[in-house]
């Protein structure tokens, strides 16, 4: 059975979840993907202020397609993580709870995750017009310019994901494969 | 034969129409493959995804939208024939006309960037196409098109072997590869192998391995056993649907060779995701 979480999510949800948890997450998520989180980064370092507040919640790695007459959004798969990893220790540092993506991600964020109490939500790749499905509205929050990759806000209800690294640092990645290895 | 004129919009139209359609419907190859692997995975897990994969393709095929968000680079192996002209323009820009209707027209993602290193401004019509031109005799123009993802395609890889690594230095790279790419490129994958000729002709027939249908062979029986040898050892990887665990980490493996230098033997892998997108037309 899957867990319904309602966002923003709660440290009580996170502490709650475990790695292989199937989820549907309702409320709204942000979007961003390589330059929107390369934009992000270069403000924190230089010490600016960001054009979108990210404390408490969850960023989801994607980058739609246009939505055809009549859809509130075009399909939206999540893209790979990895990409993401040299950027998202920082932005989990200042507050953000949650990542959905898809793969793997390095030793630093998976201490970071632990660190912060944070949770990474793996969504199926290439499903992207199922999941599109569970995303009810969109607004566009930040850097248009970057047009498939700008900062979104979404409404979703029942966004289907899994607990790929929980809290605790247990990961899926490392071992659910194991398992049917021969 | 006689020389034949072609309209510069009809071979627009043709392109428009195959990247449009390979990206709403798959391919009824990978479908029946997604189908079999779910009778038989023995993940949970792997089976959920699965059935939601099948579920997304339908999905995209009934209401016309793109399968995956994204709708990739805009790949073209165009067989030429040499009594072809084109009456109105050139064939390269007729094909980007045709790649530009189909991304904008189509509700398709725009990913590509200009320049790779400085600028990566977004070019808003996902040209330019990479076209690969071979000119065979005849006056027709077969023009096989497909979409690639760079989820996939990133976890691409090259090596010059030499000879005295045999098949078992081919089959080990190839392990290889597909080990390190994991659960990143969206499996269940396809394997898209080239060996043989030079470097850039090697990645060449991988990227066209990747076009082939996966319910067919290689012509050669000794690698269309190395093809089924290596699916099998990649399903033995444990990866699984998204990575998640499983007993479905590929639906296919094809391979394309080429002639090669006495020194060399080259191997390209070009990985593919289960949207593994193309379509052919001949005009
Ligand atoms: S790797 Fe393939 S299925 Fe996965 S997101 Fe990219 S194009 Fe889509």
């Amino acid at each position: 059975m899957a867990k319904r979480i309602t966002l923003p999510i709660t440290d009580e949800d996170i502490k709650n979840l475990k790695a292989g948890d199937s989820v549907l997450l309702s409320g709204t998520i942000l979007t961003g993907r390589d330059a929107a989180h390369k934009r992000l980064y270069e403000l924190i370092q230089n010490g600016d202020s960001l054009p979108v507040d990210i404390k408490g919640e969850i960023i989801y790695y994607v980058g739609p397609a246009p939505a055809k007459p009549g859809y509130a959004v075009g399909p939206a798969g999540p893209t790979s993580s990895y990409r993401m990893d040299k950027y998202a220790p920082t932005l989990l540092e200042l507050g953000l709870k949650g990542m959905i993506g898809k793969g793997a991600r390095n030793k630093e964020v998976v201490e970071s995750i632990v660190k912060n109490k944070c949770v990474y939500f793996a969504a199926i790749g290439g499903a992207a017009a199922l999941i599109a499905k569970s995303i009810k509205s969109e607004e566009m929050l930040c850097y248009e310019d970057l047009g498939t990759e700008a900062i979104r806000r979404y409404t979703v209800e029942d966004f289907p994901c899994i607990v790929a690294i929980d809290s605790d640092g247990n990961n899926v990645y490392e071992t659910e494969p194991i398992k049917y290895r021969k | 034969m006689e020389i034949r004129q072609i309209k510069a919009e009809t071979v627009t139209e043709t392109v428009k129409k195959l990247f449009m359609d390979c990206n709403y419907f798959i391919g009824k190859d990978i479908m029946t493959a997604l189908k079999k692997s779910f009778e038989n995975e023995t993940s949970p897990v792997g089976k959920s995804v699965l059935s939601q994969i099948i579920e997304n393709d339908k999905i995209a095929a009934n209401e016309e939208i793109p399968l995956c968000q994204d709708t990739g680079m805009a790949i073209l192996f165009v067989e030429y024939g040499d009594k072809v002209v084109i009456e109105d323009g050139s064939f390269e820009d007729a094909v980007n006309e045709g790649v530009r209707q189909a991304y904008c027209d189509g509700y398709l993602r725009k990913s590509v960037v200009s320049d790779p290193v400085f600028d990566r401004i977004n070019t808003k019509d996902n040209t330019p196409a990479i076209i690969h031109t071979k000119i065979v005799s005849g006056n027709s123009i077969k023009i096989t098109a497909g979409g690639k993802g760079f989820g996939s395609e990133n976890m691409s890889a090259i090596k010059m072997i030499t000879p005295s690594y045999g098949i078992e230095g081919v089959k080990q790279f190839i392990l290889d590869t597909v080990r390190t790419a994991g659960p990143n490129p969206c499996p269940p994958i396809v394997v898209g192998v080239g060996i043989g000729g030079t470097f850039e002709r090697a990645a060449q027939l991988a990227k066209q391995a990747t076009f082939r249908s996966i319910d067919s062979s290689n012509t050669d029986p000794r690698y269309a056993s190395l093809e089924r040898e290596l699916l099998e050892e990649i399903n033995k990887m444990g990866f699984g649907p998204a990575g998640l665990g499983g007993n479905t980490t590929a639906l296919g493996v094809n391979i394309e060779t080429s002639p090669t230098h006495i020194a060399g033997m080259p191997v390209a892998v070009n990985i593919c995701c289960h949207a593994a997108r193309h379509a052919s037309a001949t005009i």
